[in-house]
């Protein structure tokens, strides 16, 4: 199957089947490898256990980022070609990208409190990340609000293509302003700067809560599939009982 | 492994994380089976789309 053929909602249906437990039983034995390493991991020498935080916080909040990106790509995949599983896929990963940023700001928050002394603070990092969390929230509230999911799509892709101008106002965030949160230490130029034993920890949970987020999205965009076709078959079960 | 004077923030973070996560999950998998069967109970009242193959017409 090419990958031309996966825009046909019907052999998407298929595909989706058929490696969802692929991808569902990977990405649990990652996450558990890879929860095995950030537990065997030893603590750093300034923040003590408290490092083990970032093993969560740091991967979901790529992946906050990340899923922005490509509810971006599928909006223009609407707007520009209108492909079939554009508005699909954009829909489905709205929530999804809404709970990666609240564990990103949760977990945070968390983190913060025992190495900052504070739970909150207004800086350019956490406050931008927060606007991107009520964008999520605004999005699935917009999803709901109107009825017909083609017209829903394009108001979605637009304000998802505004959105996007956040996610380097996000990454540089640290680079541009005076911030309490730190500064990047893995991708940046010149190398990350956490030592070996924390950092491949955390590089196996990115791609652990890659997989997890890929597993989740192919299910939800099966389940959004569904769903129109639910709709398509109400719409003509009205039209008939009309008649 | 001892996780120290943080302890409480540490398990709050991967609790939370989890329970996120679990959340998803479960969303994901009641979302499926809902719209199966409203499509099976559809399917039953004879309701089918144009565009289905015709194998599953019968």
């Amino acid at each position: 199957m090419s990958l031309i053929d996966l825009a046909n909602p019907s052999r998407f249906l298929k595909f989706a089947e058929r490696v969802l437990p692929w991808l569902a039983a990977a990405t649990a034995v990652l996450m558990l490898v890879g929860l095995q390493q950030v537990f065997a991991a030893p603590d750093d020498y300034q923040q003590g256990a408290t490092v083990k935080i970032m093993f969560i916080h740091v991967p979901s909040a790529w992946l906050s980022m990340f899923v922005w990106g490509v509810m971006s790509l599928a909006a223009l995949g609407t707007l520009v070609w209108r492909h079939p599983l554009a508005d699909v896929s954009a829909k489905a990963a709205v929530p999804i990208g809404a709970a990666f940023t609240f564990i990103a700001l949760v977990t945070g928050s968390l983190w913060g409190r025992p190495m900052w002394g504070t739970y909150w603070e207004w800086d350019a990092r956490l406050t931008s990340v927060l606007i991107l969390f009520l964008m999520y929230l605004g999005l699935m509230a917009l999803w709901r609000a109107v009825d017909d999911p083609s017209r829903a799509a394009r108001a979605a892709a637009i304000i998802t293509l505004v959105g996007a101008i956040n996610l380097p106002i996000i990454k540089f965030s640290v680079d541009w302003w005076n911030t309490l949160h730190q500064p990047a230490s893995v991708l940046r130029i010149g190398g990350p700067t956490i030592h070996p034993s924390l950092l491949v920890p955390l590089l196996i949970m990115a791609v652990a809560f890659s997989l997890l987020f890929l597993t989740l999205h192919l299910a939800a965009m099966r389940n959004e599939i569904l769903r129109r076709r639910v709709r398509t078959l109400r719409l003509l079960q009205a039209s008939a009982a009309r008649a | 492994m001892t996780l120290g004077q943080h302890a409480t923030f540490i398990i709050a973070a991967y609790a939370i994380a989890a329970t996120v996560v679990a959340g998803l999950i479960v969303w994901v998998v009641a979302d499926y089976r809902r719209q199966r069967a409203i499509l099976h109970d559809l399917e039953i009242a004879g309701m089918k789309r144009r565009s289905a193959p015709q194998a599953s017409r019968s």
